[in-house]
């Protein structure tokens, strides 16, 4: 099987039409620059919530630090693009943001993903608190609880949309490789994974450290769209805020992240003229989910899986 | 020269000596039997060979390739690569996967293909993958379980499942099997076709195995040797014939007689 077979160019047909779809209404005005917000807000939270459901979902790790890699991405992205202000600056501070979070994933992941569950959960939860307060106390490069202003603008619908779709490939890919496969094992039984050969510290570093990268792109096209950053906006709530999509979703599957993602910002958007009911009716949504739903919204399964009705070979390549 | 050689092999748990001075032996190409009342520290003997548990004191070698290992103390996955590999007690498939990825995931570290090569599907990927699915079909074939390939694990019957669970150590390629109770919960029906299932895995791969069990009929059907545990030590081994008429045998499973 080649990389030109029908159903990669069947996605790619309809990833063209997506994007051409938004752009004809946004340089149309029929999507005005608020709800441009909201579909900023869209893309950035698939970007972090597929990440995180790679760590939570698919290794089984629970992290509740998500955040701490997206603050350490939206600042090295931000500090980058301020000193080279063009588009290959906005480029390398994305490169940078991501391999910047990358590398502290590796160096935090190996300490901390020997602990499991809980212990695992408080861990990482501290280890986003530390790189919270180390953005609040580097007066000289962060700017403290201040924070970055004028971050020049770069993030657009496009750029976006190619960040998108390219974590979303990269992330399917991964978890159908033998690598991916790997990580899915530890999820499901820790124990018979080692006995099946499989490096399961390293395997549940990968994870991590993929999982870091994405959130380190997400954090870069923030900053570099909203045009200010300070350590507040990457707190414990952020994580929270990431994790509730991906169980929204569903654990362990993609498009269920993607559709959380975008039904959350909806929701949230229509109820902004509510503002005294939105929090309240943000909650009951999420407890009845829970409720008639506890495996989110799709469980693991992906959309594709629902049409594909008797042909179960197509399933399995 | 023995393929296992296990020598003074004990392991403490606090206070209690689950395995004291265990000695062992398995020539390529045996099948061993590993019995003894519930709770003479059978399992822990596994869990030692495979890493689970680091032993207290003793050493055990593996011969792979005309050169003997020292495996004590090695991590599971480095002593799967080295090629001995397990089934459990009770099942501990994949359960929420099918049995094809069950298989594949065996399949690991007989991949060929880096992590950037999956991330951007260059052509090497598929053809490992191509190859990889071509080979854990080929073994399900042989199990008669290629017709059940994309049903999820934890919807296979249970004899059914403790044959995956075998197919799934199958996968891992190694040198020496250890099945742990594998004919625990079947019904006599399905014991017989696990036990011919046991005789032909061990014929057409020239494997060497070693299987704790309680079902004395295929033990003493199967086994060419048998080793006795009681109470953590090694009471007897031998043929079966002489196990069978050992009075300490007798004694560890009936009690002493009054």
């Amino acid at each position: 099987m080649k990389v030109l077979n029908k159903k990669n160019i069947l996605t790619l047909i309809i990833i063209l039409i997506i994007y051409a779809i938004v752009q004809v209404l946004l340089t149309n005005g029929i999507i005005s620059s608020f709800y441009e917000i909201t579909i900023a807000t869209i893309c950035i939270n698939i970007i972090l919530a597929v990440s995180l459901n790679l760590v939570t979902g698919f290794t089984g790790q629970f992290s509740l630090g998500h955040a701490g890699f997206m603050s350490i991405g939206a600042y090295a992205g931000a500090l980058v693009n301020m000193e080279m202000n063009s588009n290959m600056g906005f480029l390398a501070g994305i490169a940078a943001g991501a391999v910047a979070a990358l590398i502290v994933g590796i160096l935090i992941g190996i300490p901390t993903l020997r602990l499991k569950g809980d212990y695992l959960a408080i861990a990482t939860l501290g280890m986003a608190e530390i790189i919270r307060v180390l953005f609040l106390n580097m007066d000289d490069i962060t700017n403290g609880a201040a924070g970055l202003f004028g971050i020049p603008r770069f993030t657009n619908w496009t750029w976006l949309y190619i960040f998108t779709v390219l974590t979303l490939i990269m992330i399917d890919n991964f978890i159908k490789s033998s690598q991916g496969r790997a990580c899915i094992s530890i999820r499901e039984d820790e124990i018979a994974a080692e006995s099946m050969g499989i490096n399961t510290t390293k395997y549940k570093v990968m994870a991590f450290a993929v999982g870091a990268f994405f959130a380190g792109i997400a954090g870069a096209l923030y900053s570099s769209y909203f045009y200010f950053i300070n350590p507040t906006m990457f707190g414990f709530q952020k994580s929270i805020d990431i994790l509730v999509i991906v169980v929204f979703g569903g654990l362990g599957s993609i498009t269920g992240s993607v559709i959380a993602a975008i039904v959350l910002a909806v929701i949230t958007t229509i109820l902004q003229s509510y503002s005294e009911l939105r929090m309240i009716i943000y909650a009951l949504l999420l407890i009845s989910i829970m409720l008639f739903r506890p495996q989110g919204l799709l469980g693991t399964k992906e959309i594709t899986d629902f049409f594909k009705f008797g042909n179960k070979s197509a399933k399995v390549e | 020269m023995s393929l296992l050689s296990i020598e003074k092999l004990t392991k403490s748990f606090g206070g209690l000596t689950a395995v004291s001075n265990v000695n062992m032996n398995i020539e390529k190409g045996e099948l061993i039997g590993l019995i003894g009342p519930n709770g003479a520290g059978k399992t822990t003997v596994f869990n030692l060979l495979t890493g689970v548990y680091v032993p207290s004191s003793g050493s055990i070698k593996l011969n792979v390739e005309g050169s003997k290992k020292e495996i004590s103390g090695l991590k599971p996955y480095n002593i799967t690569k080295i090629g001995l590999a397990r089934t459990f007690q009770n099942i501990r498939l994949f359960k929420d996967l099918t049995v094809l990825d069950n298989i594949r995931i065996a399949m690991h570290q007989n991949i060929n293909y880096k992590l950037s090569s999956g991330l951007i599907r260059t052509n090497k990927f598929y053809a490992e993958e191509e190859r990889l699915k071509k080979e854990a079909e080929e073994l399900l074939d042989i199990f008669k379980l290629s017709n059940k390939k994309h049903e999820l694990a934890k919807n296979l019957p249970y004899g059914e499942q403790r044959h995956l669970e075998i197919v799934r150590a199958m996968a891992t390629k190694p040198v020496l099997l250890l099945l742990d109770e594998p004919a625990a919960g079947m019904n006599p029906n399905e014991t017989v076709i696990l036990t011919e299932t046991i005789a032909k895995i061990r014929k057409e791969y020239n494997l060497t195995i070693l299987l704790i069990e309680h079902d004395m009929s295929l033990v003493m059907k199967i086994c060419e040797r048998i080793y006795v545990l009681d109470y953590g030590t090694m009471i007897a081994s031998g043929k079966p014939d002489e196990i069978k008429h050992n009075k300490k045998v007798i004694e560890a499973y009936l009690g002493e007689d009054v």
